[in-house]
């Protein structure tokens, strides 16, 4: 079986995606866990450009244009996750998932 | 190219998986970014120039350094746990569910046909992405404006809330 260049990408981001995926279920650091769902949007932004540059219609810019957007609202997500994983240390001094079992107190 | 493709897809997935399993957090960090300036050069070889930059602008330039100054922040003492024997099953449940996804999606990409490529490279110049932007998307231009600004705002607030309520406690 021929692998082309579009599998190629896609078996890449599939990796990544999986990559992602493990360090965000095993890790126990919070901070590791947000690394680990960035990797994985990546790993879809990647998707995006690969059906973009090897799909049947480029002249459509959707897929671009979808990325930017994306990339836009990971940046969101990162500066409120980083944000909320401070203000979780600072009420209990780690940032262990396990023990952020309380909302309040 | 398609060797090009491989080095590269070699180089960031290795990255990625080791600042994964690393124990030390700064070091996890800084092969992250190691690993989404990857991810900008396949944007690049991908002929996606304005989003490679755009990629390397947020997050080898800002997204690093929020990570970077929260890890420092949040460091508390050479306790970086994650080898306690309560976290090993969670560990080999985490492997086999990443492995189960990863083979379920290798599974579908190699049992699809390949389409036929393209042969020319799509361009897309900056003038015409802007065009489209402004244009077509002016809209969602607009909300996802509304939505940094907010989400930055939130996180401003989240992250300064504690010290207002410290004199409210205080008689």
């Amino acid at each position: 079986m021929s692998v082309g260049p579009l599998q190629l990408c896609l078996l890449f981001s599939s990796a990544l995606f999986c990559v992602g995926l493990i360090g965000a279920l095993s890790r126990s650091n919070t901070i590791l866990v947000l690394l680990g769902i960035e990797l994985m949007l990546n790993a879809a932004n990647l998707n995006f450009i690969a059906f973009w540059r090897f799909g049947p219609n480029p002249a459509a810019a959707t897929g671009v244009i979808f990325v930017l957007f994306s990339i836009a609202v990971a940046a969101a997500e990162a500066a409120v996750g980083l944000a909320l994983v401070i203000a979780i240390y600072r009420h209990q001094k780690n940032v262990r998932l396990q023990e952020a079992s309380q909302l309040k107190g | 190219m398609t060797t090009v493709l491989l080095c590269l897809a070699l180089f960031t997935v290795a990255a990625a998986a080791v600042a994964m399993a690393m124990r030390n957090l700064i070091h996890s960090a800084l092969l992250l970014v190691a690993s989404w300036a990857g991810i900008a050069a396949f944007y690049l070889w991908a002929g996606a120039e304005f989003v490679a930059f755009a990629q390397l602008l947020v997050y080898v330039g800002a997204i690093s350094m929020v990570v970077l100054f929260a890890v420092l922040l949040t460091r508390h003492s050479r306790l970086d746990f994650d080898r306690e024997p309560e976290t090993r099953g969670r560990v080999r449940l985490a492997l086999f569910t990443g492995g189960a996804v990863c083979g379920v999606l290798v599974a579908a990409v190699l049992g699809t046909a390949p389409s036929s490529v393209p042969a020319a490279v799509p361009s897309l110049t900056v003038r015409q992405l802007g065009l489209a932007l402004m244009g077509p998307h002016a809209a969602s231009l607009l909300a996802v404006g509304v939505v940094l600004t907010v989400a930055l705002l939130g996180g401003v607030v989240l992250a300064a809330s504690a010290r207002h309520s410290d004199p409210e406690d205080a008689p």
